[in-house]
């Protein structure tokens, strides 16, 4: 989740959260987001790179917001949801689209939304939603 | 080589209103004003969609189509009349999420719903003066209306994204542009709605512009009506790209793949290069297509465009128009009174 931050720390997290950029241990080939310098699994031994994940995956764990927090009053209801991505970690998100229709198992996509105004002057922040998958039924 | 579009893809929100609901709150008869407007329903943003969100996913599909590594990129143009930032491009928002790099020059174009199509010229001159190999121009718009204005019946939003350069799918052998000072159409600053001279946003602006430029278009590379297979004009309405048409000689046939507002609305920037993309998703090799688009101030820039057999491995790479306008949810006029920020709550 996304709260009010500051200007500098919003700008350095910015291509990750814009790109969905997370890192690759080549020694096991475990991926994770956000990106990590040191895998757990191998320690010294692991050899990190930067990981481009596509994008697609599906929900494993949801919950509707209907009480939201500060700036977020216009989105009501919403739905916040844990994803497993298709390369494998999870990551939690904002749904949109039809969540009526939200279920454990549908297939969702990353697409490109306004996270959150900070008032009416302040920064624009933009990032990546999950938006459910046509034809899902 | 030729120069034209490499690539192309668009984006559509999922909401619509139609004109029977919003003619419920206004208290007007809705037939006549589908008849009077030519259109059914309109295209509405959700919440957390604008101008910059559409052409980042527009941009998506032009760059799947296109098949380059997004870095290529020099230039990128986004024309709109509702960049969310009065001061801050929206084009450097894009660029970030498209992946577009460093070694590239932005720039936010405004010219009411022509800006778009300006930035395709841009991008064309700068690829023949080989000063970038691509270039990206976007025109996307999130339009306002005051409510109980005749324009919320076709104030819609949507854009579509052209990736410029060699080896194109559709070659663009020539482009120009007619301009004029006519008041039909502003916003001055700070000011949520548009105003427009009503009946003066016809003949003296609308007709002028597309039928002038059109016909110096065609005239510049000695071609007639006959040697198109489609014609594509700006959709402010139904009826006047119809009438346009019909005034420089073109065929119902050949406008109506491209008039996709009677199914989404006007989506101002967006508005000819949608019915452009619509046109591209089925066009065959050889196919001769006339665009003409329309800003109010006001201008128009025209092209010729001839499709080329690249155009059938690569349309397949990425969602179509039609995709899109299919992929609805209707809302009532609460829900998008409330989307579209029409209720003041402080
Ligand atoms: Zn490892």
């Amino acid at each position: 989740m996304v709260h009010k931050s500051s200007v500098p720390l919003h700008w350095r997290m910015q291509k990750s959260r814009y790109n969905l950029i997370g890192s690759k241990c080549v020694t096991c080939n475990t991926v994770f987001f956000p990106s990590r310098i040191l895998c757990p699994k191998c320690r010294r031994k692991g050899k990190l790179e930067s990981f481009q994940f596509s994008g697609k995956g599906e929900i494993i764990s949801y919950t509707i917001i209907k009480v939201p927090p500060e700036g977020f009053e216009k989105n009501i209801p919403y739905a916040i949801a844990v994803i497993k991505l298709e390369e494998g970690t999870n990551i939690a998100g904002h749904v949109v689209g039809d969540i009526e229709n939200i279920e454990i198992g549908k297939k969702v996509r990353a697409v490109f939304r306004k996270i959150y105004e900070d008032g009416k002057d302040g920064l624009i922040h933009y990032g990546l939603k999950w938006e459910l998958e046509e034809g899902n039924e | 080589m030729s120069v034209g579009i490499v690539g192309y893809g668009c984006y559509i929100p999922k909401f619509r209103i139609t004109v029977e609901e919003i003619t419920k709150v206004w208290g007007e008869n809705p037939e006549n004003i589908k008849k009077g407007l030519g259109i059914e329903e309109k295209s509405v943003p959700d919440i957390d969609e604008d101008t910059v969100t559409i052409s980042v996913e527009a941009g998506k599909n032009a760059l799947l189509r296109a098949g380059i590594k997004p870095e290529k990129i020099g230039a990128l143009y986004i024309g709109s009349e509702s960049h969310p930032y009065v001061v801050k491009p929206s084009g450097t928002i894009v660029a970030e999420a498209l992946q577009l790099g460093t070694d590239l020059m932005v720039a936010d174009l405004e010219f009411a719903c022509k800006a778009g199509t300006a930035g395709i010229q841009c991008c064309i001159s700068h690829v023949k003066a080989g000063q970038i190999e691509y270039g990206m121009a976007i025109g996307a718009d999130t339009s306002q209306s005051r409510p109980g204005d005749a324009l919320e019946y076709t104030a819609a939003a949507g854009g579509a994204a052209f990736v410029i350069g060699k080896d194109p799918l559709a070659e663009i052998e020539g482009t120009c542009s007619f301009t004029t000072d006519t008041p039909d159409f502003w916003r001055r600053d700070k000011q949520d709605y548009p105003r427009h001279g009503a009946r003066f946003t016809g003949k003296p602006a609308y007709f002028k512009h597309v039928v002038s430029a059109s016909t110096n278009m065609m005239k510049k590379l000695g071609l007639r009506p006959s040697d198109f297979a489609y014609v594509v004009l700006h959709m402010p309405n139904g009826k006047f790209p119809t009438r346009a048409a019909k005034v420089l000689g073109f065929s119902m046939e050949q406008l109506k793949q491209s008039l996709v507002v009677t199914r989404i609305g006007n989506c101002y920037s967006g508005s000819s290069p949608l019915g452009l993309c619509n046109v591209l998703d089925v066009a065959k090799p050889g196919d001769r297509i006339l665009m003409t688009s329309y800003g109010s101030g006001a201008g128009s820039d025209s092209f010729v465009i001839n499709v080329t057999d690249k155009i059938l491995e690569r349309r397949e790479k990425a969602k179509k128009t039609e995709y899109y306008i299919k992929r609805k949810q209707n809302i009532d006029y609460g829900r998008y009174a409330r989307i579209m920020g029409k209720l003041k709550t402080e």
